[in-house]
């Protein structure tokens, strides 16, 4: 067996990473521009703060077998919640944040209500869920409406040099999540479940817990990137959600992280190298002033290429816990 | 074992990111919002009673656009992009500037036959700029119809565009504020054009006469060729776009006001789905009147009725080139509406005007007037070879690359 | 032979003791998700009905199918894919790129019809092949692999043409999605599209009572089995890829006759497409499903936003109403399953219903 592969695809996804800052650095060289300059490095990392959100929630489901395709309209609602209750008074930026957060919440459990409990396939729960919540934004707004007070908008704009807050947020909450997953029990069963339904059921584990749990953390998370949304815009926007087209996109982020589509193996770490890929990407596409229309070529090229290089080898995305207690490597799965 | 350093190493390099850093903030975020930007907000708060249209119609404008629509412009008529009407101008002595100066652009979008026709022109009229050797370069990002995008690539600019001035078209108004007052306190000129934001630090805000003369323009046209109890289908291409939700705010009112009754569906601009609702709608009954509120979608309009062996509608449209071949070949009775598309040279001719110090108007209304069907067939010949997408108010015509750059459609 | 004979006897009793009757059988048929599907159609066309009744004359009727068949075309494309395991997200795209190609290459000569249209199917294969290579050996995720597609493929297209097509083709080929038949009897007219549609149904239907179509549900319910029995799963499900893209040619084809060359025609396709199928008791992920389900599942879905359009419900409203009927009809179907699944070994053999007629003396035994 060579070295290659026996990395995981965490590293790989980082090996790919630092290939993109070598290519990054040598191309915006080439148009006269640092890319380590303060406001490259903070382009970058907004750029990864909302899909950063969005995509540990979408690692969550994924683990657990399922998919999140209603977080656009989330993330709107959302934001649209969060600017109406504050209003403009820095008062109500308490109440507008855990509203806005209680909402998200509520719709994720319906999510892994109907996913756990009706047997609906994640992909039509949430595509259904979805449509559900645009009607509701299409009637019920028109354009974007509310204010966001100044101590919140201050979230959205403010840094420690060229790191923004939000970044920092998006990281620790990040962290959080990782702790969940590896050191609680309902972390386990997230993976076991997402792993095989079936022998985890048998194994005793209550499977409908963790489905209804990664859901509720993830429209949790999306409702987090609408609240740092509602900060960056100033007011809420029916439409910012599927401006960005986070949906799909988180996804992409996910697997290109190294997390399985199928479910029950993968890594938080590597979903935020993913999300680091592609704000990178986006960033050195706008400084070369690539035409759009390529932009979405590109895009798409990368996504499956990048998935391409370590699809093919053989991986070991076990959780640490799996490696310690064996002598023997764990099993090696073909992602 | 990796896994541990790697963790090792963000923490450090975390730590000493914050030890050399001091904290920062956007300076324009700190102002507080003034007064008027709270009215508006809560304006705009949904209301369950009121319907759309009422919430999106405000007397006041309208009442302006209604006059502006024959208001006299100044300028020469042959160059309607530097046309405007008089009012309030900026001094702009204090931007005055030698030699070529670096534009930076931050685009909303190229994503539809609109804004990809002016973006073409936008580019040639940059190239004629560089030729008379009073732009250097303009730099541009696009935002993909995307808000936060779009800031944070005003953001980038700010930081590290060694920019002269700014032009910006942003992607919705009030989103977009904040950025754009960040903008202008960089103390460079900023333009901004098609849509507006809700602060007036920009040099100027260039703009044709508006959504509201569109809707009065279209509706009245139809009210006169049609009589009272007849049905307009309106077909809107999506809900929440001040431009598009003005020109069917203006235009309900005055069909209720003329006894027309209208029926709305957002259709997304796509024609298989404009072609479904007319099938069903003519199944249903009779149809004497199209409205639109773009005309990308024009000619499965009309197709709908040929299919169904309908008598053909009076219809408006727009000036895209689809429509007017497809008017012009069934001889209907039509408008054709103009956003004016020529909107997209003015950025950068004002942008010269500014560099020179030539006084500008601080609020620049363009031209916007409908072609009708005596006009139509100079237009389709003027614009011969062009293809369906192209507009044909682009205003062009005398620069260098016409007319291939348009024909083929050479986009950067 | 008066031992075969009584044999045969026996197994035809037994036969007839374990087959209930074809009433009883369709009954149960449409107990399934697949059958449901059928009954939730005829509800919703007597609701349309009911609406408006000038729905219900014949003309209208094969009107509205003709204008459902590019969607139920593409719905049987998207099938061959789910029911093998996976997902096409590239489906708009391949009808856009067939758009812009009929637009751009066919213009108003006559001459060019054939050619341009013999070099989209070529296309289309072309964009399935890929998308089924690189699924089956490079082992990417067919939702990502897809994924990549649809914004590659879109963004090609926009690129190379600048966001706009630059010719109407000529009338000779629009008549395929937008003419038909004139004089119909009682029709009045059978649009072409209708008669594609069920040349393609019928296609489909074969193709699935064919090995290949058996080899691929198989591959779709268990692909390490399948590949066991000696099924060539790689190119087995390369070809479901191909048929998906080719079914989204012909989609495309009829489109621009119908609708004509615009850059939104085919978008969001796919997840129609996918939701046709589902709701057409097509279980995503794999090996259960019937081809003719997921068409009628398109009809549903067609005949769902007629319904909503009649009904004046206001248009914003439509996503949600969407929304939960979606949810409603594959939760329902998803509990069927269960119950068929836990419930079905059991309950329809009973020991008394011996399935196989027992094993004849001396059938074993060779030299008798």
């Amino acid at each position: 067996m060579n070295r290659l592969s026996r990395l995981t695809s965490t590293h790989i996804v980082y090996l790919v990473v630092l290939l993109t800052v070598i290519v990054g650095t040598i191309l915006v060289g080439s148009v006269g521009r640092s890319f380590f300059s303060t406001g490259n490095i903070s382009d970058i990392l907004t750029g990864t703060s909302v899909l950063g959100f969005i995509a540990i929630g979408q690692t969550l489901v994924i683990l657990v077998g399922s998919l999140d395709l209603s977080v656009p309209y989330v993330i709107s609602l959302s934001s649209l919640i969060a600017a109406g209750i504050m209003a403009n008074q820095g008062a109500n930026v308490l109440p507008g944040v855990l509203a806005a957060l209680a909402i998200s919440a509520l719709i994720g459990l319906a999510n892994g209500l109907v996913v756990s409990g009706l047997k609906v396939h994640g992909f039509i729960a949430t595509l259904g869920m979805g449509l559900i919540i645009s009607g509701y934004l299409a009637t019920n707004y028109q354009g974007s409406s509310g204010q966001a007070p100044l101590s919140f908008r201050l979230i959205g704009a403010t840094g420690l040099g060229p790191v923004p807050i939000s970044t920092l947020i998006m990281l620790a909450t990040a962290g959080l999540v990782l702790l969940m997953l590896n050191r609680t029990r309902v972390g386990h069963h997230i993976y076991a479940v997402g792993g095989d339904l079936g022998v985890a059921r048998m194994s005793g584990i209550r499977t409908r817990t963790p489905i209804i749990t990664a859901h509720v953390l993830c429209s949790v998370m999306a409702g987090l990137a609408g609240l740092l949304l509602a900060a960056r815009l100033g007011v809420g926007s029916p439409t910012i959600g599927s401006q960005g087209g986070y949906d799909l996109l988180s996804i992409a982020a996910v697997v290109l992280g190294g997390t399985l589509l199928a479910g029950g193996k993968g890594s938080l770490v590597g979903t935020l190298g993913g999300v680091l890929i592609f704000a990178m990407l986006d960033n050195i596409m706008s400084v070369m002033q690539i035409n759009p229309f390529l932009k979405d070529v590109v895009r798409g090229l990368v996504i499956v290429i990048a998935v391409a290089v370590y699809a093919r080898r053989t991986v070991i995305t076990r959780p640490p816990r799996f490696e310690k207690s064996s002598t023997t490597p764990a099993r090696e799965v073909s992602a | 074992m990796r896994r541990s350093i790697l963790t090792k190493v963000t923490v450090v390099a975390a730590t000493s990111l914050l030890a050399l850093t001091a904290c920062t903030t956007d300076s324009s975020i700190e102002d507080p919002p003034t007064e008027d930007t709270t009215a508006s907000a809560a304006e705009t708060e949904p209301a369950a009673e009121e319907t759309s249209s009422d919430e999106w119609f405000v007397q006041e404008v309208y009442d302006d656009q209604y006059e502006q629509r024959s208001a006299t412009f100044e300028g020469d008529p042959e160059q309607p992009w530097l046309q405007y009407i008089d009012g309030e101008m900026t001094d702009t002595a204090e931007y005055a500037a030698d030699g070529a100066q670096k534009a930076c652009f931050a685009n909303a979008s190229i994503s539809n036959p609109w804004r990809q026709t002016g973006w073409i022109t936008m580019n040639e009229q940059l190239k004629a700029l560089q030729d008379s050797g009073v732009i250097s370069e303009m730099e541009t990002r696009d935002a993909q119809d995307d808000d936060n995008t779009q800031i944070a690539d005003i953001d980038y600019f700010i930081a590290e565009g060694n920019c002269d001035a700014f032009i910006i078209s942003p992607n919705s108004t009030a989103a977009m504020t904040p950025a754009v007052e960040r903008a202008c306190e960089t103390g460079k000129p900023v333009v901004v054009f098609d849509r507006g934001v809700e602060t007036d630090c920009a040099v100027t805000f260039i703009h044709p006469i508006g959504g509201f003369a569109w809707g009065i323009d279209t509706a009245e046209f139809l009210s006169e060729q049609l009589e009272e109890g007849d049905k307009v289908i309106a077909l809107r291409i999506l809900p929440g776009v001040d431009v598009l939700e003005q020109r069917w705010a203006a235009a309900e009112r005055i069909f209720e006001e003329n006894g027309i009754e209208a029926v709305d569906y957002f259709t997304g601009a796509d024609p298989t789905e404009i072609k479904d609702i007319l099938a069903d709608e003519l199944a249903t009954g009779d149809v004497q009147g199209i409205w639109m509120d773009a005309g990308d979608g024009a000619v499965a309009a009309i197709e709908a009725f040929e299919d169904a062996g309908a008598d053909l509608p009076v219809m408006t449209g727009e000036d895209e080139m689809s429509f007017l071949r497809k008017w012009e070949e069934t001889g209907i009775t039509a408008l054709a509406p103009v956003y004016s598309n020529f909107q997209w040279r003015t950025p950068l001719l004002a942008l010269e005007k500014i560099f020179a110090g030539e006084e500008i108007p601080a609020e620049w209304i363009l031209p916007q007037e409908p072609i009708t069907e005596d006009e139509r067939g100079d237009f389709l010949a003027a614009n011969e070879g062009m293809p369906d997408g192209h507009y044909a108010k682009f205003g062009g015509e005398d620069m260098e690359g016409y007319p291939e750059v348009w024909q083929e459609r050479q986009i950067p | 032979m008066s031992v075969s004979e009584n044999a045969q006897g026996t197994r035809n009793e037994i036969l007839a003791r374990n087959r209930s009757s074809a009433g009883d059988r369709l009954l149960r048929a449409l107990r399934t998700p697949s059958g449901g599907v059928f009954i939730l159609l005829i509800a919703l066309l007597i609701a349309v009905i009911a609406a408006n009744p000038s729905f219900g004359e014949p003309g209208s009727l094969i009107r509205f199918i003709g204008r459902t068949a590019p969607i139920a075309i593409a719905a049987i494309g998207q099938y061959f894919v789910i029911v093998s395991g996976e997902f096409d997200l590239s489906m708009g795209s391949v009808v856009t790129a067939q758009v812009f190609i009929a637009g751009n290459l066919i213009g108003d000569d006559d001459a060019r019809v054939l050619p341009v249209l013999g070099l989209m199917f070529v296309f289309g294969a072309f964009i399935g092949l890929i998308n089924g290579l690189v699924t089956t050996l490079l082992k990417v995720p067919s939702f990502i692999v897809t994924l990549g597609m649809m914004l590659a493929l879109l963004g090609m297209v926009l690129y190379s043409t600048g966001g706009a097509a630059t010719g109407n083709p000529a009338d000779s080929f629009r008549q395929i999605g937008r003419g038909g038949i004139r004089d119909v009897p009682v029709l009045e007219i059978i649009p072409y599209p209708v008669i594609i549609f069920v040349v393609t149904a019928a296609a489909a239907l074969w193709l699935m009572r064919r090995p290949y179509g058996r080899t691929l549900i198989a591959v779709g319910d268990n692909s390490r089995a399948a590949a066991l029995t000696g099924a060539r799963v790689w190119w087995v499900k390369t070809r479901a890829f191909m048929l998906s893209s080719l079914s989204a040619t012909v989609a495309g084809i009829i489109l621009v006759g119908y609708a004509g060359v615009h850059p939104s025609v085919g978008r969001g396709y796919e997840f129609t497409a996918i939701t046709a199928v589902v709701l057409g008791g097509v279980v995503l992920g794999g090996g259960r499903g019937w081809v003719l389900s997921a068409a009628a599942g398109a009809f549903a879905l067609e005949t769902l936003f007629t319904l909503l359009n009649f009904l004046g419900v206001e248009s914003t409203w439509r996503d949600s109403v969407q929304g939960i009927i979606i949810i409603v009809a594959v939760a329902a179907a998803a509990q069927t399953w269960q119950r068929k699944r836990r419930g079905a070994s059991s309950r329809t053999h009973e020991p008394t219903h011996p399935i196989a007629p027992p094993p004849t003396v001396g059938t074993n035994e060779r030299g008798i």
